[in-house]
């Protein structure tokens, strides 16, 4: 068993698939026969059973799943055997005559104890994961992370560098107007980077509803809730990238914010964190600047696709009954102020998120000016990030700082 | 005028005839029918939406439907299938059957029977209603967790109510089912002579009463959350979304348990008939009956693995969880033990059963793998689940009603089914369920999680499959209608005691069953 594993760690990249996407169906269900019957390694391909562990927690999960699936054959064999001779064997059409017992007690005593037996069995070596996976002393780095509809946040509590993580994959291949990528789905702007090797404490909330982040190559699943932190972790063994979903229903675009973790080396992970924090500082310039209204408007619409566009659509013109229409909408061809509010607070009680502490003033300002320039709505109006901290009061400088940091 | 005297006149012994028959029968057998053909339209209508899921799932992409709509359809699905097919099915049984096994001539509360049954149509007409709303049909999923639930739009509230209503009806028809049960059996029918179909309903009914109002709790905290500007699961006014989770699934896993004891109730009335052997170890059918309705109130929270708590407590349901293995396996070995040395004939509702009993214990694997909770952090929300309780559900408490339905059928019409069309339906259904809902284990294994409209390109081909599957088993059931119907309509007479092993009051009674039964109480010996 151990052997196998090792094979299947050694031949394989992480749970990357190699994007045969045709193969036949059958073929795999052969595999899989083939693998129940002689647990044969070295298939590259694994989309029938658990993926290839990329941690201690995950092959210990993996390990446990294939003791008990073992231990439901043993009971198959024994429970179908026996059901299947009597189907057999004891028919009248074979003129089987029934006999008349309809109870035992030694029987009916052996039947419980044994299966009880046999679960205090599986019970002990799950207790021993269960305790290891609630272990989260002693991180070498930490990490927030926060669910949004529909994204992610990663705060670097260590090294004070945030971002947010969306889907990348491009609308029309989704909409099927595009062939599909790789790893379609599971692609992201901004990967979550780690160093390998290194115990990775992740402190998860939510912003609006309850979502879950799930890494499977790391057997960590774990609901991010809104209100409240929990915690989790894990120390992935190899370099490479790794790739997983949200796991709890959020709403309408549950199943297009991916996660993706790229493992690298401590050395390219300290070049990696140099670089976010240069940007970080070249996004607190540009609150100070003012703009021309052509580039808040190329950066609105940037802003708007990443952030706006899952609900209120790249047309603007929302989907009816669910979400507002932007082109032609009151607030965004009313009065600025308000639409700036509504922009930074959002509308309690809704789907609309308070962008106030997601996005920099300079973004915020961009996506105002977009909104309101794009379509139908062709109102001329731009606004300024000095604007947009002022409409933010005493908060400004505060409240941008996620993004900014 | 006329019709008016004549009704009159057949008020002591008869009914009003036409629409208002139905609309005002206190008789359990007209309620038994009603509960019955709802449960079947409710089915048809859920599954429908499931086959819309499946056609949109068959490749990734976005093809028919759109993200929220999909939704929808996925919440609606579990809601409608729940709430109105699994339950509302029971429910027909019980009033059918409990009469007529314990020797009583109708339910305690017949006019409560008849109000219980229809605040279910309406119920049902107000969720589907919803689909016409602004904003679409509710689409946070069946189980409802705030903070999504508390986003939508009004058809959330109008489900929320649609939900009251059904759990008034269930704990309704549960304190009549009870009340018969314990009250108006035959002399001699002491409860431990009571069929195991009997047996099961009691103890679902008592199941019912302890959790519905738990549920009816939940909902009303999101109503008021969504309408009355109250916190319970808001976390910035003080309140905890992780509550509801935990009070959600007091109520739902019992819930788990009203939907399959009665399945378990029925395949035991079946199976001795076609072994023509008496059922093996009844009295620790009872008891692991009775175990495992008490053991489900301790274990709700295994349903919440990831949603994070402390060890000690993940230890507790992961060991409680695993505990009700041991009544569920005993039930298998007695069924198994049952078929044993006997004499066995395999007619369209013992092939249903011995089904039940092969797919349900799969299900119960997966859910011994589930139990795990190391390992039910890895599979919690994805397919895997979904395959679960699918196995559960529909090769469990579907099956047990297709089983049931052919068993009694003949009692209650006064005619035969055809055999042949029967068995059609039989093997479609079980080979087409398990094309549907076997490649799931491996989707979710493999890492898809469930509720997404759309994949990545790895989960294509077991994805094809199960839509292959689903469009098999969905068309087979109409299979199911023609037959229901024909048998209605005609077909060879049945004897009062329709099957060679049959045991038990209904097959002293003649075949149709009579409109009143039992005026005369039987006496057991």
């Amino acid at each position: 068993m151990q052997r196998y594993h090792n094979l299947c760690r050694d031949t394989n990249n992480g749970n990357e698939r190699t994007g045969d996407a045709m193969k036949s169906m059958w073929q795999r269900a052969g595999m899989a026969g083939a693998a129940l019957a002689t647990s044969q390694p070295a298939l590259a391909e694994y989309a029938y059973n658990l993926q290839i562990p990329a941690s201690q927690v995950a092959q210990d999960v993996f390990d446990l799943h294939n003791l008990i699936m073992l231990v439901c054959l043993g009971i198959f064999v024994v429970v179908f055997g026996a059901m299947f001779y009597s189907l057999l064997k004891h028919r009248k059409s074979l003129g089987h005559k029934a006999a008349h017992f309809h109870e035992n007690t030694t029987v009916e005593i052996i039947w419980t104890v044994i299966p009880f037996v046999i679960l205090v069995g599986m019970a002990y070596p799950a207790a021993k994961v269960v305790i290891d996976m609630k272990d989260t002393t002693s991180p070498d780095l930490t990490v927030k992370v926060t669910g949004y509809q529909w994204k992610w946040g990663y705060d670097y509590l260590n090294d004070g560098i945030s971002f947010y993580s969306n889907l990348s994959t491009p609308r029309e291949q989704i909409n099927g107007t595009a062939a599909k990528g790789e790893h379609y789905l599971l692609e992201v702007d901004e990967p979550m980077v780690v160093p390998v090797g290194k115990r990775v404490r992740l402190l998860l909330t939510a912003n609006d509803v309850i979502h879950s982040w799930w890494l499977p190559a790391f057997g960590v699943k774990q609901d991010a809730i809104p209100g409240f932190i929990r915690d989790t972790w894990f120390k992935a063994d190899k370099i490479g990238t790794y790739r997983g979903q949200c796991a709890e229903l959020c709403g309408k675009d549950h199943g297009f914010m991916p996660i993706v973790v790229e493992v690298v080396s401590e050395e390219d992970y300290q070049a990696w964190v140099a670089k976010k924090k240069g940007a970080a500082q070249a996004a607190v310039a540009d609150n100070a600047k003012s703009f021309e209204i052509a580039d808040l408007v190329a950066r609105g619409e940037k802003v708007y696709q990443a952030n706006c566009a899952a609900c209120h659509q790249a047309n603007g013109m929302g989907l009816p009954g669910v979400f507002p229409a932007i082109n032609g909408s009151k607030v965004a061809t009313g009065p600025i102020a308000d639409h700036i509010n509504v922009v930074l607070n959002g509308r309690p009680g809704t789907a609309m998120a308070a962008f106030a502490g997601q996005l920099s003033d300079a973004d915020i300002a961009a996506v105002v000016t977009y909104q309101r320039n794009a379509w139908d709505n062709k109102t001329g109006d731009l606004a300024q990030p000095a604007e947009i901290a002022a409409a933010r009061g005493g908060a400004a400088s505060e409240a941008a700082a996620p993004a900014a940091q | 005028m006329s019709d008016a005297a004549h009704a009159h006149d057949d008020h002591s012994h008869g009914h009003p005839s036409g629409i208002m028959r139905w609309l005002t029968t206190t008789n359990h057998k007209d309620i038994g029918t009603m509960y019955l053909w709802f449960a079947l339209i409710m089915l048809f209508s859920a599954g429908t939406m499931a086959l819309l899921i499946r056609a949109e799932l068959f490749q990734p992409g976005l093809q028919l439907t759109n993200p929220d709509f999909f939704n929808q359809l996925t919440t609606m699905h579990g809601l409608i299938m729940i709430f109105g097919a699994i339950m509302p099915a029971f429910s027909g049984f019980a009033n059918w059957q409990v009469p007529l096994m314990i020797g009583a001539p109708d339910m305690a509360f017949p006019r409560m029977n008849n109000w219980a049954f229809w605040l279910l149509p309406v119920a049902a007409l107000m969720l589907m209603s919803s689909f016409l709303l602004p904003g679409g049909a509710v689409a946070g999923g069946w189980t409802m967790y705030p903070p999504l639930f508390i986003q939508g739009g009004i058809s959330y509230d109008l489900t929320i109510l649609a939900v009251h209503i059904m759990g008034l009806s269930s704990i309704m028809g549960s304190i009549n089912i009870a009340t018969t049960i314990l009250n108006m059996r035959a002399p001699g029918l002491t409860l431990m002579k009571m069929p195991l179909f009997v047996w099961t309903w009691l103890i679902t009914a008592y199941l019912l009463i302890a959790t519905m109002p738990v549920l009816a709790g939940a909902v009303t905290m999101l109503l008021t959350d969504r309408n009355f500007g109250t916190h319970f699961f808001n976390a910035a006014g003080g309140g905890d979304p992780v509550m509801f989770q935990h009070i959600f699934w007091f109520f739902g896993h019992p819930e788990v348990y009203i939907l399959i004891l009665p399945a378990f109730g029925i395949v035991s009335q079946i199976i001795p008939t076609f072994a023509r052997k008496p059922l093996f170890g009844y009295a620790s059918m009872v008891y692991a009956t009775a175990s495992i309705a008490i053991l489900s109130f301790t274990v709700w929270a295994h349903h919440m693995f990831s949603v994070g708590m402390p060890a000690a407590a993940q230890l507790f349901f992961m060991f409680s969880t695993m505990l009700i293995a041991v009544p569920t396996g005993v039930k298998i070995f007695n069924w198994v033990a049952t078929m044993w040395k006997g004499s066995l004939t395999f007619e369209t509702p013992m092939l249903f059963a011995i089904a039940f009993v092969c797919l349900f214990t799969i299900g119960g694997f997966s859910g011994l793998v589930l139990a795990i909770a190391p390992v039910d952090i890895q599979l919690q929300d994805t397919y895997y689940v979904v395959a679960h309780f699918h196995y559960v559900l529909v090769s469990g408490a579907l099956f047990s009603i297709f089983a049931g339905i052919y068993y009694w059928l003949p009692k209650w019409t006064g005619h035969m089914y055809s055999e042949t069309l029967g068995k059609w339906h039989f093997w479609l259904s079980v080979i087409g369920m398990n094309i549907l809902f076997f490649p799931m284990h491996f989707l979710g294994l493999a890492g898809m999680p469930r509720r997404i409209p759309d994949y990545a390109l790895q989960f294509t081909e077991f994805n094809q499959l199960a839509t292959v599957g689903a469009f098999i088993f969905g068309f087979s059931q109409l299979i199911f209608l023609v037959l229901v119907l024909k048998t209605i309509k005609g077909g060879a007479k049945a004897a009062d005691r329709v099957w060679e092993g049959a045991e038990g009051l209904e097959w002293t009674l003649p075949s149709p069953a009579p409109y009143h039964t039992f005026e005369t109480a039987p006496v057991v010996k």
